[in-house]
């Protein structure tokens, strides 16, 4: 091996050995947040200011309106936050959004997507940034991973009459106990590193050529701490983590990538513990390790190889990315952004090598289950291991069981309904917007890349990403309505489905491992369950994608 | 029947909205404004210089003011001047503009960047007299961000002959100050190594 694929190895060891370090107490923290009976002195205070009861089991049915509830009230919040910028404090003299662009952040932030038309530094003020967008990325974040407890609970839980925990203080404990401790050490880390945090303006100063630059104020730190940890993505600026303010160093980066990969691959370890069995938790956590430890290398191995008529003429796959990350910690950070929900970026992803971007939207399109967004992940993931078991108790004429939770028809058709949500999003989001002519304008790059632009947008808004191939024109009505819709289904139609699974998962009784029963914690079924991600989305996806990034990699 | 159910699905989806609102509320006043209020405190009395923008002045030294100060260490500016190194091709608005950071986007097969490399590698080839074939990549394409503070040792190795002859400086000591402006991998391992342009130029400035 050359010495640049040795230092490339070296840096993926280095963020290995720290997430390795953390999982298990890390795992086991969480396990206990959402397990224990008690409630901080705090927190009491605050359920009976906001005059909640944390300590009513709900149904399924309830968990959901609560849920529901709190998201309609945030878009709205925000929605109106972002509309009337202009009369709020910290506006730098930014106009409010217009109608359709408010609807698009505003659900954008709300489903933890954060894709973004517009441009940080030009258009959003520092109130705006804290206390409606990273107020979102805290919550949201909270959200996805009390949905993903709620499933688990379902599996763990006996014969309840659907009952599976407390929205509220789910909510709440993911904030308190979890989000906002780790963003506050990792908001520190990064202003050592660099990145700025003051609540100045953008004024201007004379550089040494005697031309006018502004200089750039802003809450950066602890913006982009919960932007990663909470795989939010929404930059505080344009350039978003290849911005140098917002990402300053190599070390920063690794700092970020961690923060985007900490709680995804942490879950399956909380999952372990709370369904009585850590070697279940192995078995996911071994699924998810290896899709992406493939997707890493696949992509790594485009970058730093740089294919294609552009990269070949500047001599390496350097355009859109900055000379501190280098193309072995842009593809790092661009596997990272795309397997789970964040979207946020270091480099340019329209200007990624034809199979590195092929990749990164692969990984979006598998449904960000390795590891995936917050939560999210781990419910994804968990719906594919039902499929599995499924498919497998067919082929041995046995009536499937996961976790001593036996799945019927009832189970099959939500889980069904889940697997086939998203793709037909990604799928009539994309048709719609080739054949009309409000979508056809916003694409910049003839052929098959212009269909990689669109199909990118979609399964990004569709699966909550946020990154973009930024070629594509998304700030006109027609990308920002339809952007619209497909986020906010894509969020909420699956977290409905998967409440109601773990509904019907509570209220069984568990049955006894016999010797008949497959184990689910062995290799064999880790192989089976990886087989089924790839193949439910490859016999998907496999049209399109013939027609986009294949035919740009083979041209 | 049905309509009664929706009725008070609406209820009950409306007394849950409003217990979301108070949440959210709260929420707001405890991320929104004491948590990053918190982080500011810190940075500012903890790491000022980091949080302020990591602003030099002209003779390189650190400062937090904005009136003293001729750029961040951070933000790449523009340099034109044969006696200064030059930064990479910036295609953020008119060029290192910081309230229009981005990269181009242009795609791996696009004709057109395919050009602007190649117009960018002869100029490049000219300017430093060396071989066209001699060019790193970073000199020729545009970062994501367009406000790339660093080149590559490569790129700054081509511009140390220029550099000396327009300053009447000896060749070596312009290498030994881009030696001590180069930073390597953040532990070893991490990221690529770089040249700081802008404070390679002021301690340039400030030696001569």
């Amino acid at each position: 091996m050359s010495s640049a694929v040795l230092v490339a190895v070296a840096q993926i060891a280095v963020l290995v050995a720290v997430l390795a370090a953390v999982h298990a107490p890390l795992g086991a923290y969480m396990a206990r947040v959402y397990s224990s009976p008690k409630h901080l002195r705090a927190e009491r205070l605050w359920y009976r200011v906001v005059r909640v009861d944390p300590d009513a089991e709900q149904r399924w049915t309830t968990y959901l309106m609560s849920l529901l509830g709190f998201a309609l009230v945030s878009v709205l919040f925000l929605y109106g936050m972002l509309r009337l910028q202009d009369h709020l404090p910290w506006s730098l003299g930014f106009t409010g959004f217009d109608p359709a662009g408010a609807w698009n952040t505003a659900v954008s932030f709300t489903t933890n997507t954060n894709w973004q038309w517009y441009s940080g530094e030009a258009a959003a003020g520092h109130l705006v940034q804290m206390a409606g967008l990273a107020v979102q990325n805290f919550v949201s974040a909270s959200v996805g991973m009390a949905v993903a407890i709620a499933l688990v609970r379902g599996f763990a839980r006996s014969g309840t009459d659907a009952r599976i925990g407390n929205f509220w203080s789910d909510l709440t404990r993911g904030v308190t106990r979890i989000l906002l401790p780790l963003s506050l050490v990792a908001a520190i880390l990064l202003m050592v590193g660099g990145v700025i945090q003051n609540l100045d303006p953008h004024t201007a100063i004379t550089t040494v050529e005697g031309a006018t630059q502004q200089s750039l104020g802003g809450p950066v730190a602890s913006q982009e701490a919960i932007k990663e940890l909470g795989t939010n993505g929404g930059g505080f600026f344009n350039a978003n983590s290849g911005h140098p303010l917002e990402n300053p160093t190599p070390f920063t980066n690794l700092v970020e990538i961690f923060l985007i990969l900490l709680i995804p691959f942490t879950l399956p370890r909380t999952f372990g513990i709370l369904v009585g069995d850590k070697r279940q938790g192995w078995a996911i956590l071994g699924v998810m390790a290896g899709l992406f430890a493939a997707s890493l290398a696949l992509t790594t191995w485009a970058e730093m190889a740089g294919p294609g008529a552009a990269p070949q003429a500047a001599g390496a796959a350097m355009e859109g990315k900055e000379t501190r990350f280098g193309p072995a910690g842009s593809a790092l950070f661009a596997v990272a952004t795309t397997a789970t929900s964040t979207g946020a970026v270091n480099a340019s992803h329209d200007s990624l090598t034809a199979p590195g971007g092929g990749l990164v939207l692969f990984n979006m399109l598998l449904g960000e289950i390795a590891p995936g967004g917050v939560g999210a992940g781990l419910y994804g993931m968990l719906v594919l291991a039902v499929v599995a078991v499924f498919i497998a108790g067919l082929m041995v004429g046995r009536t499937p069981e996961y976790l001593g939770k036996k799945i019927g028809r009832p189970e099959m058709t939500l889980v069904a309904l889940y697997v086939l949500t998203v793709p037909a999003l990604v799928l009539v989001g994309t048709a719609i917007a080739v054949v009309v002519e409000p979508g056809l304008v916003g694409i910049q790059e003839a052929g098959p890349h212009g269909l990689s632009e669109v199909l990118y947008a979609y399964a990004s808004a569709a699966n909550n990403n946020g990154s973009a191939f930024g070629g594509l024109t998304s700030g006109t009505p027609f990308y920002e309505v339809t952007q619209g819709i497909a986020m906010l289904a894509g969020r909420f139609v699956p977290i409905a489905l998967v409440l109601a699974l773990a509904g019907r998962l509570a209220s069984q009784t568990a049955v006894p491992a016999t010797s008949g029963t497959l184990p689910t914690h062995r290799p064999l079924f880790a192989g089976l369950l990886a087989t089924v991600a790839i193949i439910v989305v490859g016999l998907t996806f496999i049209p399109v994608l013939s027609l986009g990034p294949v035919v740009e990699s083979l041209s | 029947m049905a309509s009664t159910t929706v009725a008070s699905d609406l209820a009950t989806l409306t007394r849950h909205s409003l217990a979301g609102l108070r949440m959210l509320l709260v929420f707001t006043l405890l991320l929104g404004l004491a948590y990053p209020l918190a982080a500011t405190a810190v940075g500012q009395v903890a790491f000022p210089w980091q949080a302020n923008g990591s602003l030099v002045r002209a003779d390189g030294s650190h400062t937090t003011d904005r009136s003293e100060a001729v750029g961040s260490a951070l933000v790449a500016q523009g340099f034109e001047g044969a006696q200064y190194f030059h930064p990479r091709p910036s295609v953020a608005g008119d060029g290192y503009d910081t309230l229009a950071s981005a990269g181009s986007n242009l795609g791996p097969l696009n004709p057109d960047l395919v050009a602007t490399i190649e117009e960018r590698k002869a100029a490049v080839a000219e300017l430093e007299g060396v071989d066209p074939a001699d060019v790193p990549a970073d000199a020729v394409t545009a970062s994501g961000s367009g406000l790339d503070p660093q080149i590559s040792p490569e790129y700054a190795a081509i511009q140390v002959a220029r550099v000396a002859r327009e300053r009447g400086l000896p060749v070596a000591e312009v290498k030994a100050l881009v030696a001590e402006h180069t930073a390597g991998r953040d532990l070893g391992v991490l990221g690529e190594p770089r040249v700081n342009v802008l404070e390679l130029n002021l301690a340039l400035d400030d030696a001569h």
